[in-house]
């Protein structure tokens, strides 16, 4: 009964390829923007805002841009934490250098200077595929730590190596620095994730895209049918980069307020945000933030359970979330190899026509 | 309904839990991952003492002590997601027990108005107490640690150590590099040669190529900034070279059981500088057994009681518990709040007399916090390993830290933060 196309006249090639074609899913969507745009705000506190919605807006970036490189234009990488840590380190840069820059140019910013440096590594996939280009990734991970940690100039000679934000406004309102209001820090966040999947979802259903999924699905043929391949891998690193670098400056600035190389964008990281990507769907928009969610949130639900509602020993407690997130990823990787994106279109595809199935 | 009926419970499981109405100190503390060997005593020690405290006097001024535990696993997110679910319940006083959510929290606690206690780790310029007003890192911290270690070396070679070698090997993080600064700031001074070697956390375990490094540039003496594996894989690698033990220095976080007992034999002379006494002779742990272990209600499984981090953590408690109480008679309220508990930690006075009363007699060095000194008097003892006795030993008297330097140094460095960010000190 819901998502049904009946009575739905399109008339014109535009109304034709929108994005979310029945009305139905139109307005859902439009009113989900609205309860986060304007609900939300009002009611989100300290708690929701710094150990739940922030971090999931944060890494959803960061996987919607390892999922355009990936799931978009099949190339495979783990360097994701090192581009990450170039979006932070080069955000802070801007900010100390420029303390009159507004944050939303030091974020956006530092996201084309990491889209420089993924083009950089990416220049190797030209060359060598797969598995092999996952090595070189990995390259960039180790090296990208290595650099931020060896030389002092990054951290403005800071005793102990670690960045601390300083405190930037917009329109008045502090965005980064520990007084920032927990709705101020959501709402950037928010306003990024959706400026940037609507571009993920313009890039990805153009002729950008295409030619990503072209190199995607079979390359060599890709190129017989006039897609340049240089073009678009380097194009496919860079968008990619860009989005990861923002997601590491917003990581950085808005969400932790102090890290440090190592740990903060470590090897570690370049998994979650892979894991991210794959269970929740390989080329699609709705999967990167569901698997974000799903990554960020489970832990801490899991947490509040079982130490908070049962009062259960906290190292119990830990050591079972990683048995009982371990054992659903691989529960939904068997059910539904395609990611939590199939799932909700399967999910659709019932609720078109529920009640009467048959 | 169904689906509402999981939605609602989801959210219900996502919110933070509700308040109580104790003495509450969170402990954020890490029973798993790559630090637990060094988390699980210290954790113990701070739990078993405050239990202690409970049941013995029914809590301190007659309040009851509640510590919420939450679990960071050493991990900085985990750390902001522990004070943010915790800081709602009243807690008074939060105590990362690492460096990296330390660096975290200060400017957190400092715009919420709720104390941090880092005792020996942490940002050492929160010592400066102008700058960090609700950052406290007493009895001592890395820098007094650094230039302790320098004093002893100084000791050992007659106050003449010019020309010598120095090697720092540190955990490349936050924590590893704090006393870089004050190692080259006292290598001038005295004019011996230091270098670093800095072991990445994923290769603690496989140290090799760096202490072949270390065996090619000889040094005289090696200090280090190590925790978790890193500490036991180091001290086995220098036994490996033949490096002499003696002129082997760890700081306080790099000389624990853990660290030396995987060495065996081997690590016989390997020393470290001691916050506090080891072992269990003092008086404490004749009431920790009667109040807590023989009822059954010890933190962990009681094994740990009298080693080094046990007492580090038992030690933390009875400063946490004598700050609530400095706190209890400025403001002459029992239940107090995190304001309150500044106050208290700001005005301690850890005197030869308080100790003994709490069953710690000489366990610690006597210190004093003020308005503008966070970081107490910044003295240590050395300790030495005696494999044969499977002890530590104390070897030395109490050393100062040279303190002229090292609160330039913090000055230094609290005004590079302070710039950074528009930070104005506040007058003492």
């Amino acid at each position: 009964m819901l998502y049904r196309e009946a009575g739905e006249f399109r008339t014109s090639y535009p109304d034709d390829s929108q994005t979310f074609p029945i009305s139905f899913d139109k307005y859902r969507y439009y009113a989900i923007l609205a309860v986060l745009v304007v609900v939300v705000p009002l009611v989100i506190n300290d708690y929701w805002a710094n150990a739940v919605l922030v971090p999931v807006l944060v890494w959803s970036i960061a996987a919607l841009g390892l999922n355009i490189l990936t799931g978009y234009c099949g190339q495979i990488s783990l360097g994701t934490g090192g581009f990450m840590a170039v979006g932070a380190y080069g955000c802070y840069k801007l900010m100390t250098a420029f303390p009159d820059l507004n944050i939303i140019f030091c974020i956006v910013l530092s996201g084309a200077i990491t889209a420089g440096v993924g083009i950089i590594f990416g220049l190797p996939s030209l060359r060598i595929k797969g598995f092999y280009l996952a090595v070189a990734t990995l390259a960039a991970q180790f090296f990208l730590v290595w650099l931020f940690n060896s030389f002092p100039w990054f951290y403005n000679y800071s005793a102990s190596g670690q960045i601390t934000v300083p405190e930037r406004t917009v329109l008045g309102f502090p965005v980064t620095g520990p007084y920032t209001e927990p709705w101020a820090k959501y709402l950037i966040c928010l306003a990024f994730a959706f400026a940037l999947a609507w571009l993920a979802r313009n890039l990805t259903r153009g002729s950008v895209g295409r030619s990503w999924m072209a190199i995607r699905d079979m390359d060599i043929a890709a190129e017989i049918i006039g897609v340049n391949p240089l073009k678009a891998k380097l194009q496919a690193f860079a968008v990619s980069s860009f989005f990861v670098g923002i997601a590491g400056a917003l990581f950085f600035s808005v969400y932790l307020g102090a890290v440090e190389a190592s740990e903060a964008f470590g090897i570690n990281q370049s998994f979650l945000v892979l894991f991210m990507v794959i269970i929740g769907g390989l080329g699609s928009i709705f999967g990167s933030f569901a698997g974000a969610a799903f990554i960020v949130l489970l832990p801490v639900l899991l947490k509040n359970l079982l130490v908070g509602k049962l009062s259960w020993p906290t190292d119990i407690a830990t050591n079972s979330e990683f048995i009982i997130v371990g054992a659903l990823i691989i529960f939904f990787l068997i059910v539904e190899p395609h990611g939590l994106a199939h799932l909700a279109r399967l999910f659709k595809e019932k609720l078109r026509l529920w009640p009467f199935p048959h | 309904m169904k689906l509402k009926a999981t939605a609602a419970a989801l959210i219900c499981a996502l919110a933070a839990p509700v308040a109580h109405a104790d003495l509450v100190i969170p402990w954020l503390g890490y029973r798993t991952g790559p630090f637990s060997p060094g988390g699980i005593p210290t954790g113990d020690g701070f739990h078993d003492y405050m239990t202690l405290l409970n049941e013995r006097d029914g809590g301190i001024g007659g309040v009851r002590v509640q510590v919420i535990d939450c679990e960071t696993a050493y991990n900085t997110q985990k750390g902001v997601e522990c004070y943010e679910s915790t800081k709602g319940q009243g807690s008074l006083v939060y105590q990362p027990l690492s460096t990296g959510i330390t660096y975290q929290l200060i400017p957190k606690g400092t715009a919420e108005g709720i104390p941090i206690l880092s005792s020996g780790y942490g940002r050492t310029a929160a010592a400066n107490g102008r700058y960090f007003p609700w950052v406290f890192n007493f009895p001592a911290h890395y820098w007094d640690g650094a230039s302790i270690a320098i004093k002893h070396i100084l000791d050992l070679n007659g106050g003449d150590i010019a020309g010598k070698k120095v090697t720092l090997v540190h955990l490349n993080a936050a924590y590893g590099r704090e006393p870089i600064p004050t190692l080259e700031e006292l290598a001038k001074i005295h004019g011996f040669e230091v270098d670093f070697v800095p072991i990445d956390f994923a290769s603690s375990q496989e140290q090799k190529s760096q202490w072949l490094d270390i065996r090619r540039k000889k040094p005289d003496y090696i200090l280090m900034w190590g925790w978790g594996i890193m500490n036991a894989v180091a001290v086995q690698e220098a036994a490996n070279i033949r490096f002499p033990l003696e002129n082997f220095i760890g700081i306080w976080w790099s000389g624990s059981e853990n660290d030396v007992l995987p060495a065996g034999e081997r690590a016989h002379g390997y020393k470290a500088l001691a916050l506090h006494r080891p072992g269990t002779d003092a008086p404490i742990f004749d009431d920790l057994q009667k109040h807590v272990f023989d009822k059954g209600l010890a933190s962990g499984t009681g094994e740990h009681s009298g080693t080094v981090l046990y007492n580090r953590g038992a030690y933390g408690a009875m400063l946490t518990a004598e700050a609530i109480k400095t706190a209890q008679e400025i403001h002459g309220v029992a239940d107090i709040t995190p304001a309150m508990m500044r106050d208290g930690l700001e005005n301690l006075v850890i005197t030869e007399e308080k100790m003994a009363a709490n069953g710690f007699p000489n366990f610690g060095p006597p210190f004093a916090v003020s308005c503008e000194n966070h970081g107490g008097d910044g003295k240590a003892w050395i300790q030495q390993w005696d494999a044969h006795a499977k002890e530590w030993k104390l070897v030395s008297d109490l050393i100062q830290s040279d303190k002229e330097l090292i609160n330039r140094l913090v000055l230094e460095d609290a005004e590079k933060y302070a710039a950074e960010n528009n930070i104005e000190p506040r007058e003492c």
